[in-house]
Order: structure tokens, then C-alpha cells, then sequence
């Protein structure tokens, strides 16, 4: 008997019974679709990750408050900061020549309000010198000036998305927008940048100090010269700086760092995803078992009358095996389906995509739960003894 | 007996013994029984005399304790599984009381069975089975589901799908035991037929009268010929 015969037979007996095959393959269907999903979903927050980072460049280092291993609680590392004015002098005479700039950046949430609208974004403050480092790009106006900043000048650079939330096609440059308590000119605005970007207000660091009342920095930035050198000013920095600090005081992060942390966690969710993935895998599998195990029951005077029609061992085996792996590919096309769907869905607000061997990886899942757990059916079904089955009742 | 010496199928000294229980059960006692081509013969006995067993030796479905069986001059007895299911796909054709029909398939589906576990290419098996349906007289109702059909008709369905593979044997087992006497009749009158057109049909049955009508009968009764 041929596979394509044999497989058009397997599809009418899943057939003869709908509703208990689309049960049967339940567990395989939530099986692959969180796979797919989560992997997606994980991709998503890979690709968002990596867009930020691709938007500021590969040669900025962070300094950042605290002890920052992603282990403890980050709220700690805050309350120790005690970065400020001093420590970005102290890396500047340390090794200036390494530098671009070394700049502090204080960043916060609040609504920025204009008239009666109101929108919450992020207060980016930062030095005079950093539109290149952060690769602003301006669409109108101008960027604020070293002595505005030296002033606590109350002048802002503003986002697409809240140009558009609060002016709409208006020109924003001259009006007046509310930061804290305080009115801010709004001298500039830049053009779209990414998701993360968009939504933020630039103001001199030391104006947004002030409106604040934050007496230290979030962060200190150095833009290193070159790429090549930075371990070099990763070290230079550290120097300089534990001349006034203690080393739990602060942490020096490449990007490069920040991306293989965030990696380092997405990598060990992927790991619990696929526990799970696993399990309901499991769980789907032995619920085909089952399933086959009662159709060999249900089906024993069937499987005696093609034994006394001339069906082989092996063609009664691959009956039943293909049934089973014909459920569970079913179930992983169902569940690919319905994991491109949530895709499709979650790419509104992630970057979300599927890659090949998530693909091939429910496909060869669910082909290999198939052929695991109908072997012993199809084996249980082969061996029948076929005067027997033909004597069932 | 006809009159080609050399039998088409010969079972030799058969027994068959079941253990039940840690008792030994004979069920067949050296039973020699000779089947030659062409021939319409019956094997005869009361419920559990051993024709169903002898039946099932004689059609490789099942295998003897001890004894041989031999057909068209080969020992089959020690061939294997595959090389066995082979031989009751292309010289065996069953017909049971029963009619053993596969409920969600059609009338000619049904008669193709065989044909799926036979080297004849696919693009025959629907002309082939039309075929044996139109010898069995149900044309009309190739289409129709098995459960759509009258006992009778399911019969003839099971007939035909025994024809299919163009056997040297076919065995009856009860055939029209489950049918009213006027179809039962007619079910006899077509294995009558098919005898006529040159066809070796064995027919197992418990009816006496039944039996008288085929050209010759073996008489089984407790496991042992009388």
C-alpha cells in the first residue's frame, strides 16, 4: 500500500471522528503556539532592544549609579547615586584624549503640557555638545547653546510624537510648553528616531536638575573617539573615578555589555519557554497516544478484515502511525497558525517576527511527538492476531 | 473428485491446540483435508467442531500447532508474515457472515480494499472493482455508504471485494447465515455461478441441507473429520 493511499485513508478516519481528533490535538496545538509566540515575542524584544541601541552608536559607555548586575534590585543602585559635576571632571582629566565628550545625562517621566493637552514623555537632559552623540537629527529650530545651559536656561528640543500630540501640524518652535512647574521655550524639535526616542523632550541637564530638584546624575556618557579603544576607556574611566568613589559606587557599561545582559535574560526565558513548550508537547503526545490506543480498540475488526485482505504488518503499523503523525502535524499547523496570528497582533507595539527554525522546529516537534507516541499504537495495532480481531464483539 | 490429481490446496495432518487456563484445548486432531481447483466444496460442523479454526489454517490467517500446508504444490506453513499476507492478498478471497464491511466507505471503496495491498496499479482498481460489482449485480449501488445497504446487497458487496484480486480460492464462512432464506438463496446461486465460471469457492457452514447442495463435503466434528 502506498504512503499517499495510506495517508488518504488516515485523513478519512481523523474525518469520520472531528470533534475527537480537534480535541486529540489540543495539547499539541498550545504547545507550538507558545513556542512560536513566545520566540516571536522574544525576537520582537531582541529586535526593540537592538533598534535603541543601533539609534545612540557602538562607542558610548555608561556610567551608571550602583552595583548594576542586573541581579539586584536597580531601585538600590539609585539610592547610592552619588554621581555629579566632579566625577565627569575626573574622567575628563583623567584621559580627555580618549573622548569625544564626556557628558552627564539626567533622565525622567513626565507630563510635558502645552495649553490644556497634556502628554506623558521622557525628559532627556543632557550637555550642549551631545546632539551628535545621541545622533539627534533636527527638524526645525535649533539645539540650545553652552551658555543657555550654564544658565539653566528653560529651553526645549521636542520629539515627532509630542509635537504631534500637542501642536498636530502646527510649528512648535516659540510656544511655550510645561515641564514640572516650570515653562520651557521650545526652541527646536527632532525628526523621528525610534520608538523610544520619540516621545522625548531635550533640555540643558542643568535645567532639568533644577526644575527637578535632582541633585545627581542618572548617568555620565563618554563618547569614546575611537570604537577600538573601548576597554581601554572603559578602565581609564574606572580609574578616575575610584579616586572619589568606592567600586560598588558605580558601574561602567559598554553597549555591548547592556546587550549581552539583556540577551543573557532573554536567553534563560527562551530556555523556561521551551520547558514549557516541552512539557504541553508532552502532555499533547500522550493525549494522541491515548487516542490511538482507543481507535485500535474501536477499529480491531478493521484491522482483522485488511489482515485477511492481505495488509502486512507493516502496512497496518503505518495505518496508524500516519494517523497519529497526520494529528500531531495538524495540531503544530494549527498552532503555527495561531502563533503567526499573535505575531501579526503583537507587531502594533514589538517589532515581532518568526524566524525559520521556530518554524521548523514546531514542524519537527509535532512530526516527532507524532511518530513517539503512535508507535506504540501502530506496534499494539500490527500485532493483533487477525482470527481474533475478526472475533471481536 | 476432479480430475487433476495434484490439489490446489492441501492441509496435512493438522492440529491445532489452544492453552486456556493451563488447559490444552484441541481443537483440530490431524485433520487432512485436499481443496482442488474448480471445485465447489463445503466443510460441515455443529458450532465448535473446528471448521471456523480449519477455515482459518486452510486461509493463512491463523497457524496450525503442527502440519503442513501446501499450496499449488508449495509449503506455505513456514513463510513468513509479509511473504503470508502476500498469498491471502492474491490467491485467498474471504466472505464472512458478517459481511466485515468498512462502514464509512462505499460499495466500491469497499470492493478496492484489496486492491491497495496489491501490485495492480491505482489506476485499475476503480475499473476492476466496478467490474466484480457488475458480476454481483449491484452497479447501481457503488456509491452508496455500506451502511446504506440491505443485508443481501452488503453480501454481495463482500463477494465482489473477494473476486477483486482474481483468487485461486474463495472461502465462504457462514455466508448466508445472517441473511432471510430468499436472499440466502440467492447468495448461494451466485457462489453456484461464479463456481460455473470456473471459480474454487469452499463453503464453511453448520447447515446440513446447505451443504448437500455443494459437489462434495468434509464433515468436522469435534476437531476431527468423520
Amino acid at each position: 500500500m502506498k504512503l499517499l493511499d495510506i495517508s488518504n485513508s488516515a485523513i478519512k478516519s481523523l474525518n469520520v471522528n472531528r470533534a475527537r481528533s480537534a480535541l486529540t490535538i489540543l495539547g499539541v496545538v498550545i504547545g507550538v503556539f507558545s513556542v512560536v509566540t513566545l520566540v516571536s515575542i522574544g525576537r520582537g524584544m531582541q529586535n526593540y532592544i537592538q533598534d535603541q541601541f543601533n539609534a545612540l552608536g557602538s562607542n558610548l559607555l555608561f556610567v551608571s549609579p550602583g552595583k548594576a548586575d542586573f541581579q539586584d534590585d536597580p531601585s538600590k543602585a539609585l539610592g547610592r547615586n552619588k554621581l555629579d559635576e566632579k566625577h565627569v571632571e575626573l574622567i575628563e582629566s583623567n584621559a580627555s584624549e580618549l573622548f569625544i565628550t564626556v557628558s552627564p545625562y539626567v533622565v525622567l517621566g513626565d507630563n510635558v503640557r502645552y495649553k490644556t493637552k497634556s502628554f506623558y514623555g521622557t525628559v532627556n537632559g543632557i550637555s550642549y555638545d551631545d546632539e551628535k552623540t545621541y545622533n539627534y537629527e533636527l527638524d526645525k529650530g535649533r539645539f540650545f547653546t553652552k551658555s543657555e545651559q550654564n544658565t539653566s536656561a528653560r529651553v526645549a528640543i521636542i520629539g515627532p510624537s509630542i509635537v504631534e500630540e500637542l501642536f498636530g501640524t502646527k510649528n512648535p518652535v516659540g510656544n511655550s510648553i510645561k515641564l514640572g512647574d516650570d515653562s520651557y521655550q521650545v526652541i527646536g524639535s527632532f525628526k523621528e528616531k525610534g520608538r523610544n526616542f520619540d516621545d522625548g523632550v531635550i533640555v540643558p541637564y542643568t535645567s532639568a536638575m533644577n526644575t527637578f530638584d535632582v541633585p545627581f546624575f542618572s548617568s555620565i556618557v563618554a563618547k569614546v573617539r575611537n570604537t577600538e579603544n573601548v576597554d581601554l576607556a572603559t578602565r581609564e574611566i574606572k580609574i578616575a573615578l575610584l579616586k572619589d568613589l568606592k567600586e560598588e559606587d558605580f558601574t561602567v557599561l559598554s553597549q555591548s555589555d547592556i546587550l549581552s545582559s539583556i540577551q543573557n535574560i532573554l536567553q534563560i526565558l527562551t530556555i523556561g519557554i521551551g520547558a514549557i513548550a516541552g512539557i504541553s508537547l508532552l502532555v499533547g503526545g500522550i493525549g494522541i497516544m491515548n487516542i490511538m490506543l482507543v481507535s485500535v480498540t474501536e477499529r480491531i475488526k478493521e484491522i482483522g478484515l485488511r489482515k485477511a485482505l492481505g495488509a502486512t504488518q507493516l502496512d497496518i503499523a503505518m495505518q496508524f502511525l500516519i494517523e497519529s503523525v497526520f494529528l500531531s502535524l495538524g495540531g503544530g499547523l494549527i498552532g503555527l497558525l495561531l502563533g503567526w496570528l499573535g505575531t501579526y497582533a503583537s507587531r502594533t507595539f514589538l517589532r515581532t517576527e518568526i524566524p525559520w527554525w521556530a518554524v521548523a522546529l514546531a514542524f519537527g516537534f509535532s512530526v516527532l511527538v507524532g511518530v513517539i507516541f503512535g508507535t506504540y499504537p501502530a506496534i499494539t495495532a500490527a500485532k493483533k492476531d487477525p482470527v481474533e480481531a475478526l472475533r471481536y464483539e | 473428485m476432479p480430475d487433476n490429481p495434484h490439489p490446489l490446496l492441501k492441509a496435512e495432518n493438522i492440529v491445532k491446540e489452544y492453552h486456556i487456563d493451563g488447559t490444552v484445548i484441541k481443537a483440530l486432531d490431524n485433520v487432512t483435508i485436499e481443496i482442488y481447483k474448480g471445485e465447489f466444496m463445503s466443510i460441515v460442523g455443529k458450532s465448535g467442531s473446528g471448521k471456523s479454526t480449519i477455515m482459518h489454517i486452510l486461509g493463512l490467517l491463523d497457524t496450525p500447532t503442527s502440519g503442513h500446508i501446501v499450496l499449488n504444490g508449495k509449503e506455505v506453513s513456514s513463510f513468513k508474515d509479509n511473504q503470508i499476507a502476500k498469498i491471502r492478498n492474491s490467491e485467498i478471497g474471504f466472505v464472512f457472515q458478517f459481511f466485515n464491511l468498512l462502514q464509512r466507505a462505499t460499495a466500491l471503496e469497499n470492493v478496492m480494499l484489496p486492491l491497495m495491498y496489491s501490485s495492480v496499479p491505482k489506476n485499475q482498481w476503480a475499473g476492476k472493482a466496478k467490474e466484480m460489482l457488475k458480476l454481483v449485480d449491484l452497479t447501481d449501488r457503488m456509491d452508496n455508504k455500506s451502511n446504506e445497504l440491505s443485508g443481501g446487497q452488503k453480501q454481495r458487496v463482500a463477494i465482489a471485494r473477494a473476486l477483486v484480486n482474481d483468487p485461486s480460492i474463495i472461502f465462504a464462512d457462514e455466508p448466508t447465515g445472517n441473511l432471510d432464506s430468499k436472499t440466502g438463496d440467492a447468495i448461494f446461486d451466485l457462489f453456484h455461478r461464479l463456481h460455473e465460471q470456473g471459480k474454487t469457492v469452499v463453503l464453511v457452514t453448520h447447515d446440513d441441507e446447505l451443504a448437500q447442495r455443494t459437489e462434495r463435503q468434509v464433515t468436522l466434528k469435534d476437531g476431527v473429520i468423520v
